[in-house]
């Protein structure tokens, strides 16, 4: 059992999501940044299948209900048990009663914390993961939350620390063509990998929106809706370009221009208000 | 998934080129059906367009029947269906999918049909049957008389945009969305009609409301109105 002291701005339980029910409307969701989330399971030695805490820009405070084996990645927030200073990004034991608090993060956005056992809330459709946008699996954490703590293990851990790279706010990030590439002027695809986008206020687990220069439609025509994927960069009539994260809509109508490659997403998902991305060509 | 990541030439090609110019490898036939085109959609997808909502169901069905190696899952929509891999695509993928035929021969099976109760008495019932030159009693006839059938999801978990109504009976969203649409509220929009699992903000013209349960996460499938259900309207009191 863990109870919550104090969430922060957001943190909701996540795991690996719900992929195959986009048919019926249902997005994918999950962690966002699936790399730092994977990476605190296995410092605790979970299964793959094992839900955390995805904590949005710090604040999370919680409380052992026994003695529990837990582990802090993502955006570096500074870890204190009882408030004392502990290790980020290795497996820490939590006693009977002790708090676990991260701090505001100096760079990134979203840190995950991983107990091993997995954060047991019931699943959903197969998942415990919170969709923002649909309101599906469990609503997010408030003070006061008991959350159980399952059995969902695999073997020991046996890593004492992870070396890890902190997010960068200043990332460059691969692009893809998307599949509606000539529906924007040849120009808008020069625009995307030439200039620099500052990540607006307006972003959260859906997407980012992006502000720099505006991406010209080359037909004004509708597009009917189309699906979508997690790092579509889609251009709505106001010629700003949005960059859809976990809990993008199932499809959009919208033309996508250009796609970030996978492996980049976790860097996406790190990024806050006021960070500044570019994008190359890939 | 039987076969591992494909490495290598993984690249996906430009999109402005003809898909007819791009190079297929290996023994894969050079025969793209008319009126099929493949367009990329990063490292993980692949976007397969077609004519129409026939097209669409023709398509689904296949990768259905026969799933390219790791595929991951199908989102049909209105002229598209996205194809989603556990891998990159690669040339291969795109012939294969290019030789998918949208046409009558590839058609779907036909679905099981729902019959979903229905009140007609929406706010804009009237509106509609003056867009549509009847009387509402006319509508209703003709909207209870239409064969649908669920063309794609979308829009929440459980929404079925609905394909199949006669010509005469498309009308335009409304100019101002309501910000909240009750839920079971059925709405005509374009050449669909759909029902709204729960509430939400929404653009539809609102002609009445069914007590159908249209998603619910502890019933398999989740979604009464899955793409391909046949669905009537039936008008209840």
């Amino acid at each position: 059992m863990l109870t919550v002291l104090a969430p922060g701005p957001l943190a909701t339980v996540q795991d690996d999501g719900r992929p195959r029910w986009a048919s019926i409307g249902v997005t994918r969701s999950g962690a966002a940044d699936r790399e730092a989330a994977a990476l605190a399971g296995r410092l605790v030695g979970n299964a793959p299948s094992a839900a955390g805490i995805e904590v949005t820009a710090g604040g999370l405070r919680v409380r052992a209900g026994r003695t529990l084996l837990v582990a802090v990645t993502g955006a570096p927030a500074p870890v204190t048990v009882d408030g004392r200073p502990a290790p980020f990004a290795a497996p820490l034991t939590l006693r009977p009663g002790q708090v676990l608090g991260l701090g505001v993060p100096p760079v990134g956005l979203r840190s995950y914390l991983a107990v091993r056992g997995g954060i047991d809330v019931p699943p959903v459709l197969g998942s415990r993961s919170t969709d923002t946008l649909s309101g599906l699996g469990p609503a997010p954490l408030r003070t006061g939350d008991e959350l159980p703590v399952g059995g969902l293990v695999g073997e020991e851990p046996f890593v004492d620390v992870a070396p890890v790279r902190a997010p960068s706010s200043r990332p460059v990030l691969r692009v893809l063509p998307g599949p509606r590439r000539d529906w924007l002027t040849p120009a808008a695809w020069a625009s995307l990998t030439g200039a620099s986008w500052t990540v607006t206020s307006d972003s959260d687990r859906v997407g980012l929106r992006l502000r720099g220069p505006r991406l010209e439609r080359a037909r004004e025509d509708e597009l009917p809706s189309e699906g979508l994927v997690p790092g579509a960069v889609q251009v709505p009539p106001d010629g700003a370009p949005v960059l859809f994260l976990a809990d993008h809509p199932v499809t959009g109508g919208y033309p996508v221009l250009a796609v970030v490659a996978t492996a980049d997403l976790p860097a996406v998902a790190q990024l806050r208000p006021g960070d500044v991305v570019r994008f190359r060509s890939g | 998934m039987s076969s591992g990541p494909v490495r290598g030439r993984a690249r996906v090609p430009q999109v402005g080129a003809a898909p007819s110019v791009m190079p297929d490898h290996g023994r894969v036939e050079r025969t793209p059906a008319p009126g099929t085109t493949v367009l990329p959609c990063g490292d993980r997808a692949l976007l397969v367009e077609v004519p129409d909502a026939a097209g669409v169901a023709a398509v689904r069905a296949a990768l259905e029947r026969s799933p390219l190696p790791g595929q991951r899952e199908l989102v049909p929509a209105a002229r598209t269906v996205l194809v989603v891999l556990e891998r990159e695509p690669t040339d291969l993928d795109m012939a294969a999918l290019r030789r998918l035929s949208p046409g009558p021969a590839a058609q779907a099976p036909e679905g099981r049909l729902v019959e979903l109760p229905v009140v007609f008495d929406g706010p804009d019932l009237a509106e509609v049957a003056g867009l549509t030159g009847r009387d509402v009693a006319a509508l209703v006839r003709a909207l209870t008389a239409a064969e649908l059938t669920v063309a794609f999801g979308g829009f929440a978990p459980g929404f079925g945009y609905l394909s199949g109504l006669p010509a005469d009976l498309h009308v335009p969203r409304r100019d101002t969305p309501r910000t909240r649409v009750p839920a079971g509220s059925v709405g005509l929009a374009g050449p669909y009609a759909g029902a709204y699992p729960r509430a939400s903000p929404g653009g539809w013209q609102l002609v009445g409301r069914t007590d159908a349960v249209l998603f619910d996460v502890d019933r398999d499938p989740p979604a009464l109105l899955v793409p391909g259900v046949r669905v009537r309207l039936r008008e209840v009191g």
